[in-house]
């Protein structure tokens, strides 16, 4: 039942070095390895010949920590739906495959070695602004504030963005609007966020333009590459919240 | 070598607050001239990191991770104790107190247990003020769930993803520190080593995971928050990235290790599936809530579940915890199932000649009781990542669970500052040892990470500064002082050891053998033949990783290699260590099960006479060895009983 | 984006109403066209105010695609598997730029009439002959065939259009998400038939 895959991976040795592809032979995996363990394997195997091994992010492998970042012939995080790559499974593949392994691709993420990128643009994108401003200690008791269970809710489902950028990756347009949304979003729905909701949404895009990323044109695929099925409705809300913000020149 | 753990003086209730007040104070205009390091930036490293910038402390936090955001803590799924008794169902901070110190079968201190419980409710108005969007009630107020281990429903959650959310929280203030120039973070960068200067910690060495540059950092005080060594046993639930080496660096310069041998291995994982795999995937205890844990009657039974009638079914936790049932703590639920897989009545596919390692956790009878809807809202989340794992639904067929390990009780010592030995390192979360005695309960490794970084750190690390007076904020220590110079001398040199072993083994495969060494002599069940035995192959397998392993490249460069090789050279040496431990202490307790010292029926045999202490262990250095100390632990409040869930 | 086109949609809807007035007869027609005409300065201030829609679209539309062209310097080496992306959204920057063409050489077809023997039919201010215009112009197949590709790729190009500012504008919800897209869908061939039914009615004899 083992099966042999053909991989194209991303090779390059440092920021700078020029990348190539280059054609690693992967036999005998099985389908029931993860695709990262495949990777290990294959890993392992080139370690054997004295080959420095593909690297490529990876940490929890629980598909939370958003760590692992590899476009898998040509979708962010491989073809499962909703699975980060971690989480994919070498049974979607069929014996006689060939694979290509990219890092994701934007100026806002350049190469460090392989399949590892920088994302460090998406720190400095929730620095500006991506929290509630409150000092530990003296918070009021965590039932004060009462909060409408189909807003939590919506809260949630911005919150579970995993921070991997498979939006940006996806995007056409190397957009990073769903997570910079996601983020927005998350505040925007609940109480706490509401004192600075619209400086913060303004403070937020203003610094996702200076990054370099591409614009959102509609495209709608990274919500269909994301791994925590993010809804885009949360960019138009962004947008909204950035607009006012300038109208009320917060 | 002593260990005095400082507990203050007065009335269980009455310590944190004597003490809070008791600790010296820096004046808000000094704190920017004191530079605080603090390695890890999970719940405890990330809300260290921020609280002590919002003070206005110079904060430096170092992670090997590219974003703070990503480290482990981000993996809890379940939920985060709080004694609010929102419920109304009998919580209080004394039974949360309570209940933490019998789950950890009573080998934790009492003061830091009670202190843990205390701030447990403020530790929720904190995280809800930040934003995290926990689960609700229509009402608009938080919603709880049960937890094993205890009688009320104590445990607030955000859908499967509690630790993401929490560490989101964490890393939001974390943000804000940053975008006001607070705090700085280092990400990719390992701490490979701690400085002492004049016997107090003043630093440390980190490598810069990109470029392999070998950085030296001066500060007044180092937090260590860099989580657990679970992956000692190279299966565990643990990231891949996880180690010991901060907490191991520390320990060889001096600071005391406590209790390594108190490991946790949680029930609810799914099983290991072949021989190339890197991770074990926990499934959230919350699943015990509604899943019934069963395995078939009969030895050998291998028909499909959904064939095996009720009364052929054997709900084993159920049988032998009437008053828990499938809600014992983790330890117990662990062993009964490795009990029962034992005797022959474990479920799953055939493993070349492995038992077969598994149990049933059954979902039918919830969704015939709440209807699919209501548990997919529960736990969506989980059973799609069961299916995505195991190509099985859940929903249809019974789940497949089995122990693995999961969490490390013990770590470097502290007091009950969370100062280690070293005057200046405080130690923080899984890393120190301090709350979970020989077991930790569900649901308060969140809480107590939250604990440690936003109240506790934050009120004993300043009292640090203030009381030294070799700390004068114009005192500064440079990075050049010759103890940086020796400790970067070293580390540089040790790097070119591992990079010119050049042997014919990978690092992985050795970190394999070592955890097969560790899982079957040093897991759930261990016994005096076996420790030995390990006590055995542990060296000669580090012996092989020094003159045979293959570390491949450069250190100027990314080199995945490098950065795992050095981290199992530590894992090599702290499995002895855990060997050792789990030998000396003659009696089994929580996580900790001796086959020697075990009642009739099978449950944990405590030894309260002999045991009833913290083994707290000092490197002696020469050809790695250890030399054991006790630091006594005083029941004032808590009688000790054997611990019954029947 | 959405604003400028919201109100282009508007206009290329009104235009294609007024046009096919050509079916009801030819009288009809010619009196729309000199009621517009009659219009006097505020016809200029329509015509002005869809110039700089227009140009506000375009101008923001290249932003955008510089902007995109820029965030992905090291293009991907096999090619991005598209889940949800349409031909239509794909292709925006390249119908736009073909309709801003097709839309000068109309202008200059049929309202500055360039052709001299279109300018003999027209007729005068008060007393236009339209009709005929499009009769005679539609006759030459090539120009015939020429609107019709350019008003399919109009079509094409307003599917998207139509999708996206509901999106844009937050009207866009997982509910009514489907009900959008036939909307959009069915607007873009909305157009393309009106719009294209006319050289079609001339060629085939219908309209003559």
């Amino acid at each position: 039942m083992n099966m042999n895959i053909t991989l194209h991976v991303w090779r390059q040795k440092g920021p700078d070095a020029p990348g190539r592809m280059e054609i690693i032979q992967a036999d005998d995996i099985s389908p029931d390895m993860s695709f990262l363990e495949m990777l290990d394997l294959v890993n392992e195997r080139l370690e054997a010949i004295d080959i420095e091994s593909i690297a490529f992010d990876h940490d929890c492998r629980e598909g939370i920590c958003g760590m692992c970042s590899l476009v898998v012939n040509g979708i962010a995080h491989g073809p499962e739906s909703a699975t980060t790559v971690c989480q994919l499974h070498m049974r979607s593949f069929k014996d006689g495959d060939a694979v290509y392994i990219e890092p994701w691709r934007a100026r806002a993420f350049p190469v460090i070695r392989d399949l590892i990128v920088d994302r460090e643009a998406f720190e400095r994108i929730q620095q500006a602004g991506g929290y509630v401003s409150i000092n530990c200690g003296g918070s009021p008791d965590a039932n004060a504030i009462l909060v409408p269970k189909p807003e939590a809710d919506t809260a949630m489902d911005a919150a579970s963005c995993i921070g991997c950028g498979a939006c940006v990756a996806s995007c056409p347009n190397g957009s990073a609007m769903l997570f910079v949304a996601a983020k927005i979003g998350q505040f925007a729905h609940l109480p706490q966020g509401q004192p600075e909701r619209f400086r913060r949404a303004r403070r937020m895009v203003e610094q996702m333009e200076t990054e370099g990323f591409g614009a959102c044109t509609n495209h709608f695929e990274c919500e269909a590459s994301c791994p925590k099925e993010v809804p885009i409705k949360f960019i138009s809300e962004m947008n909204r919240d950035f607009i006012k913000a300038v109208l009320k020149g917060e | 070598m002593k260990f005095d753990a400082k507990i203050p003086e007065g009335p269980l209730q009455d310590k944190w607050t004597k003490a809070k007040f008791d600790l010296k104070l820096v004046n808000p205009a000094n704190r920017r001239k004191y530079k605080i390091i603090v390695v890890g930036s999970g719940l405890a490293g990330g809300s260290a990191a921020s609280t002590l910038a919002e003070q206005g402390f110079d904060v430096h936090c170092f992670f090997y991770q590219d974003s703070p955001r990503r480290a482990h803590s981000i993996a809890a799924q379940g939920g985060i104790n709080a004694a609010k008794n929102y419920p109304n169902d009998g919580d209080s901070i004394w039974r949360l107190f309570y209940d933490t110190v019998k789950g950890g079968d009573y080998r934790s201190r009492e003061a830091n247990v009670y202190r843990l419980s205390e701030v447990s409710n403020a530790i929720m108005d904190q995280c809800v003020a930040q934003g995290i969007p926990f689960a609700r009630e229509y009402g608009g107020q938080l919603d709880n769930r049960s937890f094993g281990g205890a009688q009320v429903s104590r445990t607030f959650y955000a859908r499967g993803q509690t630790g993401q959310q929490l560490l989101l929280g964490a890393y939001s203030s974390y943000n804000r520190q940053v975008d006001k120039g607070n705090l700085k973070s280092y990400p990719r960068t390992e701490m490979l080593d701690i400085v002492k200067v004049d016997g107090h910690a003043r630093g440390i060495i980190t490598r810069n995971l990109v470029t392999g540059d070998i950085e030296r950092h001066a500060a007044d005080v180092v937090v260590i928050a860099t989580g657990g060594y679970g992956n000692v046993f190279f299966l565990s639930t643990n990231a891949m990235g996880c180690n010991a080496t901060a907490a191991w660096r520390a320990h060889r310069k001096g600071a005391g290790f406590a209790n390594p041998c108190f490991t946790q291995i949680h029930p609810t994982c799914i099983p290991k599936a072949s021989g190339h795999q890197s991770k074990l995937t926990l499934m959230s205890e919350s699943l015990r809530n509604d899943g019934r844990v069963w395995v078939p009657k009969k030895a050998g039974d291998d028909r499909h579940p959904l064939e095996i009638p009720e009364d052929e079914r054997d709900y084993y936790l159920e049988r032998r915890y009437p008053s828990f049932g499938n809600l014992v703590p983790r330890d117990v639920a662990s062993r009964a199932a490795k009990e029962r897989c034992d005797a022959g009545c474990g479920v799953g596919p055939d493993m070349d000649g492995e038992q077969k390692n598994a149990v049933y956790l059954d979902f039918a009878e919830a969704i015939e009781r709440l209807g699919k809807d209501v548990v997919e809202d529960r736990y969506g989340n989980l059973f799609q990542m069961y299916e995505m794992i195991t190509d099985e639904n859940p929903y249809e067929v019974p789940m497949r669970i089995f122990p693995a390990v999961h969490y490390t009780m013990g770590g470097l010592w502290v007091d009950y500052n969370l100062e280690s030995n070293i005057p200046g390192l405080f130690v923080l979360g899984e890393a120190n040892f301090s709350d979970h005695g020989a077991n930790r309960l569900g649901a308060s490794a969140l809480m107590q990470g939250l604990a440690d970084g936003y109240f506790v750190a934050s009120a004993t690390v300043p009292d640090y500064l203030a009381r030294e007076s070799s700390m004068k904020a114009e005192d500064k220590i440079s990075p050049d002082h010759p103890a940086f110079l020796e400790a970067e001398g070293a580390l540089k040199a040790r790097i070119d050891q591992l990079l010119s072993i050049n042997g014919d083994r990978t690092v992985d495969s050795i970190h394999k053998e070592l955890g097969e060494i560790m899982q079957n002599h040093c897991g759930m069940d261990r016994d005096r033949v076996g420790l030995e035995k390990a006590l055995k192959l542990i060296p000669a397998l580090r012996n092989e990783f020094w003159s045979n392993a293959k570390v491949l490249g450069e250190n100027e460069s990314y080199n995945t290699s490098l950065e795992k090789a050095g981290r199992v050279a530590d894992f090599l040496e702290l499995a002895e260590l855990m060997c050792k431990d789990a030998l000396t202490r003659e009696e089994s307790c929580g996580g900790h099960c001796r086959a020697e010292h075990e009642t009739p029926e099978g449950e944990a045999k405590r030894d309260d006479e002999s045991f009833t202490h913290v083994a707290v262990w000092e490197f002696t250095g020469e050809d790695i060895a250890w030399e054991r100390h006790q630091e006594e632990l005083a029941y004032e409040n808590v009688k000790l009983t054997t611990r019954s869930y029947k | 984006m959405a604003i400028t086109g919201i109100m282009l949609m508007l206009f290329v809807l009104g235009h294609m109403l007024g046009n096919l007035q050509i079916f009801i007869s030819a009288d009809q027609i010619n009196h729309y066209a000199e009621t517009l005409q009659g219009l006097g300065n505020a016809l200029w201030l329509i015509r002005g105010s869809l110039l700089v829609i227009l140009l506000a679209h375009l101008g923001a539309a290249l932003q955008v695609t510089r902007l995109n062209r820029a965030a992905r310097p090291v293009p991907y080496q096999h090619a991005l598997d598209y889940q949800t992306t349409t031909f239509a959204s794909r292709t925006m920057m390249f119908t736009g730029l073909i309709i801003v063409a097709f839309v000068i050489y109309h202008i200059l077809h049929f309202t500055v009439v360039t052709d001299a023997n279109l300018a003999g039919i027209k007729g005068t201010h008060d007393d236009l002959n339209v009709y005929g215009m499009i009769v005679a112009g539609f006759s030459n197949t090539i120009v015939s065939l020429v609107y019709i590709v350019a008003n399919i790729l109009l079509g094409v190009h307003l599917t998207h259009g139509a999708k996206s500012l509901f999106q844009t504008l937050n009207l866009r919800t997982s509910e009514n998400a489907n009900c959008l897209e036939n909307f959009s869908k069915g607007f873009g061939v909305l157009v393309i038939l009106g719009n294209c039914s006319i050289p079609v009615a001339v060629l085939m004899g219908i309209l003559s």
